[in-house]
């Protein structure tokens, strides 16, 4: 009897082993890689051609100035259709998504974010093609933003 | 809403030219993450969403998230095609609007 009882006791401890390989194997994903996937959808991002300018260095991370500039003619059939900032580290990863149209004229916008602390921030632009751009900048934070 | 809107366009536009337009609007864009005193959540409150729009055709919008900054500022662009009405929209939380209108002088 206590043989059999140590052998389903092993039995218990070998199951519990293989669900956690199968956790490690399959991680949730964060917050951010499901806003990127959000945005993304089976699409994949080609480097280049977004210009994004942000400080390499940010003393307050409450309000980081931000540029981007993407070489497009803004015609009604090849135009940026939408610009989308993400960050990697915040508690919310989402900053903005900006439309564009025609009107527009320049595949330009410049706002300001908070950055909580060193991080990467990517942003992410669709094309009337349906092709997306990325480009990503590092940001060293001295004082996070977002609040307490 | 009293948010007093700032709206910045050039002294002088051709009719073809691209212009820039900025904007600001003085509003605390309280995340949500944040905790008062007593560690309750304040409630997240911020501006989402700012639509900009030329003889009521879309220019830019833009949709905002607690990732924005405090006063929220925006610099965008737009092709001018002749004389006409801009109008700015801001969207709080809880739905409250802030319209601007602004007439667009162009010299020919």
């Amino acid at each position: 009897m206590v043989g059999a009882g140590a052998g389903l006791l092993l039995l218990a401890f070998g199951r519990g082993a293989v669900a956690v390989a199968q956790d490690a194997k399959e991680p949730t994903p964060s917050l951010y890689e499901q806003a990127l996937d959000k945005i993304l959808g089976n699409s994949k991002p080609l480097p280049g051609k977004i210009i994004f300018e942000i400080p390499e260095i940010a003393e307050n991370g409450n309000t980081v100035p931000y540029a981007i500039t993407i070489d497009s003619p803004m015609t009604s059939s090849d135009h940026v259709k939408s610009v989308h900032i993400l960050s990697s580290q915040n508690p919310l990863p989402h900053v903005a998504s900006f439309t564009l149209t025609p009107l527009t004229g320049r595949a330009y916008v410049s706002s300001r974010m908070r950055l909580a602390k060193t991080q990467e921030v990517v942003v992410l632009a669709e094309l009337s093609s349906g092709k997306f751009l990325m480009g990503q900048r590092t940001v060293k934070v001295t004082i996070g933003g977002c609040g307490g | 809403m009293s948010l007093r809107p700032r709206i910045k366009l050039p002294d002088a536009i051709k009719p073809g030219e691209i212009i820039e337009i900025k904007t600001l609007i003085s509003h605390i864009m309280e995340t949500g993450q944040r905790r008062d005193k007593d560690g309750r959540t304040i409630p997240r409150k911020i501006i989402n969403a700012f639509r900009a729009t030329f003889d009521g055709q879309e220019v830019f919008s833009a949709t905002l998230y607690p990732g924005t900054s405090a006063n929220p500022y925006l610099v965008f662009n737009m092709r001018v095609p002749g004389p006409g009405d801009l109008e700015f929209t801001w969207v709080e939380d809880g739905g409250a609007v802030t319209t601007e209108r602004v007439k667009l002088n162009v010299s020919v």
